[in-house]
């Protein structure tokens, strides 16, 4: 029987994957890529939640959270093609100009 | 063990290992692609819990419009000039330990099942069909959230047009 633990271990798992894959790479766009798959954990877990309590309101926010991610995903990109105009670089050690 | 167990663990394995393979494969496409798989498999996931609109989300949002997005502009850059060049962040071993510390508290906390609430069996809920289910709680409690996503939309569509028009020669 699946119960709503497998779900959420599922779902920490992938979660610190993606978080690995944000702190570890140095490619931008894979660290934009570790980010959706946090996201897609975090829905996991939303619906789950979701299903396991006969709530609708769960899989409403996984419908805001796919809309966030589709506005970031573009946004980032651009600004990533952007950076890489000018700096030739997609490498986030290379982002260093705003030292504070 | 049943259908939905098998169908839940080969799902779950497979999610895992595409995604473990997609943060660590050097070259982006690769990456990409191992992310698809992963999105196809979470979605499988999303069908056995009942949330069908979500997984043909899912596949359609984010497999489909958002990876292909990357992979063009994974393909918009030069990568061949990349190569040589270390892929690792020196701070792996930090980071390493720190998600091993926090995937142990969140096992440990889902195992404990701590949460509140009385989770009810898995069945579909008494709507017709999972769309009208989400619908019916999406177009009433939350319709201004809704409206107001399709402002954020609108917003992001003018700001990625900002952002990727062409500088003008004076």
């Amino acid at each position: 029987m699946i119960g709503l633990e497998h779900y959420l271990v599922l779902s920490a798992i992938l979660f610190i994957i993606g978080v690995m894959g944000v702190l570890t790479r140095r490619n931008i766009i894979v660290i934009l890529l570790s980010i959706e798959l946090i996201l897609a954990a975090v829905n996991l877990n939303m619906i789950a939640f979701s299903s396991f309590l006969h709530n609708a309101t769960g899989q409403v926010f996984v419908f805001f959270v796919l809309t966030v991610a589709a506005a970031e995903a573009a946004l980032g990109l651009a600004i990533l093609v952007n950076l890489f105009k000018n700096l030739e670089s997609i490498n986030v050690d290379d982002v260093n100009h705003l030292k504070g | 063990m049943g259908l939905p167990e098998i169908f839940f663990y080969y799902f779950a394995i497979v999610a895992v290992l595409t995604a473990a393979f997609a943060v660590t494969r050097p070259n982006p496409v690769y990456s990409v692609l191992f992310l698809v798989a992963c999105f196809f498999h979470v979605a499988g996931l999303f069908v056995l819990l009942g949330a069908e609109f979500l997984a043909a989300l899912q596949i359609l949002v984010q497999a489909g419009a958002l990876m292909v997005l990357y992979l063009f502009v994974v393909f918009l850059f030069n990568l061949s000039e990349l190569k040589g060049s270390r892929t690792i962040h020196r701070q792996a071993g930090a980071a390493g330990i720190v998600s091993l510390i926090l995937v142990a508290l969140l096992l440990i906390l889902s195992m404990q099942g701590v949460f509140p609430g009385p989770f009810k069996e898995l069945v579909q809920p008494q709507a017709a069909n999972n769309v009208s289910y989400v619908a019916g709680s999406l177009f009433t409690d939350f319709l201004l959230p809704f409206e107001l996503a399709s402002l954020v939309l609108l917003v992001v569509l003018f700001g990625a047009i900002v952002l990727g028009k062409r500088e003008e020669q004076e």
